[in-house]
């Protein structure tokens, strides 16, 4: 049939009642699954982030720069490791090849992270939680995050951002 | 009614004119498709065995290359010249209608073929800092300028494929050589080029731009703006392929079992929700960046994308019902599924076919409506689960259809009789074998959070990581040989095959009696009840998973 021409009244044949039943069932699984994706951004407890802002690079390396030197507390490989303040936003920097600084956060308390990039696109992915996310440079993407475990959390870049994408790493330590 | 003198011939299966220009547009187009195949399948193996890591065949710099030359070939070169080939057959021999200015359809394949050969080149032989930069190209990841013209100039040239397709229907309209509705598969095509030309707009801007960037004419392009362009280009051109493929499927139903629409109303109802919503889906690959809100990404994804997903679940049923209605006709009547035991699966156009619909349903489809939950992406978002997502869909899905349909265009269009039955009929079940074992295991990968587009994953953790890699790769393989077989036996078909006297004797065409008689579709109900039950388990779960990590908001 499909490359004969169609009975010309093809508009006014009758459906038959299984693939009448079939549609009907898709409209309305379409239709659950459109709820679902409603209700889990009001009621649900974890949703892609929605704050963001336009920033300039060398803003937010500043600010950035400062927090970091504010709440230093070591240093590891020579990446700074920060404790994260509990009543101010935290800053997270991604660029070619590293994420800085190590985070140091505490089990069930909320953190917001300003992540943002200095040169090109990266990925945050936290692992082993498997937690993803764009980071794209221009603009500042603030994580209200509240890690549920304890343990050593290894953040990896998983969009290529150049010849040594795969060793691009970070952490974050949860006590 | 007008008569116009054309060269042409008529096919002694179908009955179908045949007319020179188009057919030899057709020639061209597939003859690339086939080359940028056995490119991408070069670039598939290699990539494929340094991701199994026991094996991690290539360098850094050559991995990431090679990742470039197999996206670009597989995503856009093979499947886009064969889409052109598809374009010129829906419009001119369906229709028995003339190529409407053949000098425009050929300077469109030169186009296509210099942004081919073009970006190839760049890719090959650039410097590895300005070439490796993959198809997506996200700026200010900056490519070489050739990289992106290459790109510019295909892209302009498919427009122009796209452009004469609807002139040749129109002229077919207004010179008479057609009338009345036009047939199923050529309406399925004409929804897919009507979503090319939107899409193909998107593309010039988003390259447009960063060539101009490039080249320092403009000094910025917004990296999150790009986003939006390129997936405003990358996804509907997946709604093109999926489009087309489906039309295929309607295709290789009617000719290798005689199917039969169940409904040419709700089929093409369908086809008429890909063209209206599928324009948004840019969203579902933005999901977890900076920029766009819950509201745009939910109403994008959920409303506007469900109604596409609609579309698909209408085809799901329909196809296989067409499939089962022209064995039922043809006397394989008995019981549920003597209909699909009985099938021709000795005829790779079928096993293509039936192999592909059901990879791309289990695999593709139902990994794309997970993936495509704004909540859930976030499990996802650039995990090897995207891979595994989408060599379900435009690999096992689209790429094996297309091959299925070659079955037919060497015999028809090219008039070479098959070298041989046997690998013909194995290679269907090699290349959907593999990249069927291939797909499940970077799934799973992509779960435990291993990511895409890497050249080593030594960092992580991951429980059964070799034992996964391992079967990634033996997939890979087997899907490898499956490609190497059909491009190798369509070279030398063509080139040393019998020429065609009279009828092909392979594959078998069917023609059925009477195609408005329709029978029940036992069958097909079970099959989609299974497939509805197996979508609602893995959705519930990927919720379940979703629900145990991190609060974030
Ligand atoms: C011959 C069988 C094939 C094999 C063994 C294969 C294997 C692979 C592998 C291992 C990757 C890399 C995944 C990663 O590291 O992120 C990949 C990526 C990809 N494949 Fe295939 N593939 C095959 C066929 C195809 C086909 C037929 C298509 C499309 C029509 C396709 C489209 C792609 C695309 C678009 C990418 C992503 C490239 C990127 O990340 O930029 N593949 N493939
Ligand atoms: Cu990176
Ligand atoms: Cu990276």
């Amino acid at each position: 049939m499909a490359i004969n021409k169609p009975n010309e009244v093809y508009w006014e044949e009758k459906v038959g009642f299984s693939e009448k039943a079939w549609v009907l069932l898709s409209i309305v699984a379409c239709i659950v699954m459109f709820m679902v994706m409603v209700a889990w951004a009001i009621a649900g407890k974890q949703n892609p982030p929605n704050e963001a802002y336009r920033v300039s690079i060398p803003s937010f390396a500043e600010r950035a720069e400062a927090f970091i030197e504010k709440y230093k507390v070591d240093e590891e490989n020579g990446i700074p490791v920060v404790e994260a303040p509990e009543d101010e936003d935290s800053y997270l920097i991604a660029r070619m090849f590293y994420f800085s600084p190590v985070l140091i956060l505490k089990q069930n308390q909320t953190y917001r992270i300003r992540v943002s990039s200095l040169d090109v696109q990266h990925g945050l992915s936290i692992q082993p939680v498997n937690m993803n996310f764009q980071v794209v440079p221009g603009y500042e993407y603030v994580l209200t995050i509240k890690p549920t475990e304890k343990g050593e959390f290894l953040i990896v870049c998983n969009e290529y951002c150049g010849l040594a994408h795969h060793v691009m790493k970070g952490k974050i330590i949860v006590k | 009614m007008a008569e116009v003198l054309v060269e042409a011939r008529t096919c002694p299966v179908t009955g179908l004119r045949v007319v020179k220009h188009a057919e030899n547009l057709i020639k061209v187009n597939a003859v690339f498709a086939v080359l940028a195949l056995l490119f991408g399948t070069i670039g598939a193996i290699l990539i494929a065995l340094t991701r199994w890591e026991a094996i991690h065949l290539l360098p850094t710099d050559l991995f990431y290359r090679m990742l470039t030359f197999h996206g670009m070939n597989m995503l856009v070169f093979w499947i886009v010249f064969f889409e052109g080939a598809g374009l010129v057959f829906a419009s001119t021999i369906v229709l028995n209608a003339r190529q409407v200015a053949p000098k425009l359809g050929y300077l469109a394949v030169i186009l296509m073929i210099l942004g081919f050969l073009l970006t190839n080149f760049i890719i090959l032989t650039g410097d590895v800092n300005e070439t490796a930069v993959m198809f997506t190209a996200y700026v200010p990841l900056k490519a070489h300028p050739l990289f992106y013209l290459g790109y510019i100039l295909f892209a302009v040239g498919a427009l122009i494929m796209c452009i004469l397709f609807f002139l040749n229907v129109y002229n077919a309209k207004r010179e008479g050589t057609y009338e009345g509705p036009v047939p199923l598969f050529t309406y399925g095509i004409a929804a897919a080029a009507v979503i090319a030309v939107f899409t193909l707009v998107h593309g010039a801007l988003a390259l447009g731009s960063a060539f101009l960037w490039s080249l320092g004419i403009i000094e910025v392009v917004d990296a999150s703006l790009y986003r939006l362009l390129f997936w405003g280009f990358g996804h509907p051109a997946q709604q093109i392929n999926l489009a087309a493929m489906v039309s295929v499927w309607y295709l290789l139903s009617y000719f290798t079992v005689g199917g039969v629409t169940p409904s040419e109303k709700v089929s093409r109802t369908a086809f008429l929700l890909y063209v209206l919503f599928i324009n948004a889906g840019s969203a579902h690959h933005l999901l977890v960046d900076p920029g766009f809100g819950a509201p745009w990404k939910i109403f994008n994804t959920s409303y506007v994308i469900y109604m596409a997903v609609l579309a698909s679940l209408i085809h799901c049923f329909a196809i296989p019902a067409s499939a089962e209605i022209g064995q039922r006709k043809r006397g394989f009547n008995k019981g549920l599924f003597t209909w699909l035991i009985k099938a021709p699966w000795s005829n790779p156009a079928f096993s293509a076919f039936f192999i592909s619909l059901v990879i791309f349903g289990f695999i593709g489809g139902a990994s794309g409506v997970i993936m495509g939950v704004e909540q859930i992406n976030m499990k996802l978002h650039n995990t090897l689960g995207v891979p595994g997502h989408f060599h379900g869909t435009v690999a096992a899905g689209t790429s094996l259809a297309f091959m299925g349909l070659a079955y037919y265009v060497v015999p028809l269009i090219f008039r070479r009789e098959w070298l041989s039955k046997f690998w013909a009929r194995i290679q269907p079940f090699l290349f959907g074998g593999g990249l069927f074992l291939m797909a499940v295991s970077m799934n799973t990968l992509g779960r435990l959070g291993i990511p895409r587009r890497v050249w080593e994953t030594s960092a992580l953790v991951v429980p059964y990581k070799e034992l996964l890699q391992a079967t990634l790769g033996i997939g890979a393989v087997v899907a490898f040989l499956g490609a190497l077989v059909f491009i190798l036996h369509t070279v030398l078909t063509i080139i040393f095959g019998k020429r065609v006297e009279g009828k092909p004797k392979f594959p078998e065409v069917v023609q059925v009696s009477n195609p408005d008689e329709k029978t029940s579709t036992p069958g097909t109900i079970v099959l989609a009840i299974i497939f509805f039950l197996y979508l609602a388990i893995m959705y519930t779960i990927n919720w379940y998973w979703l629900s145990r990590v991190w609060e974030v908001r």
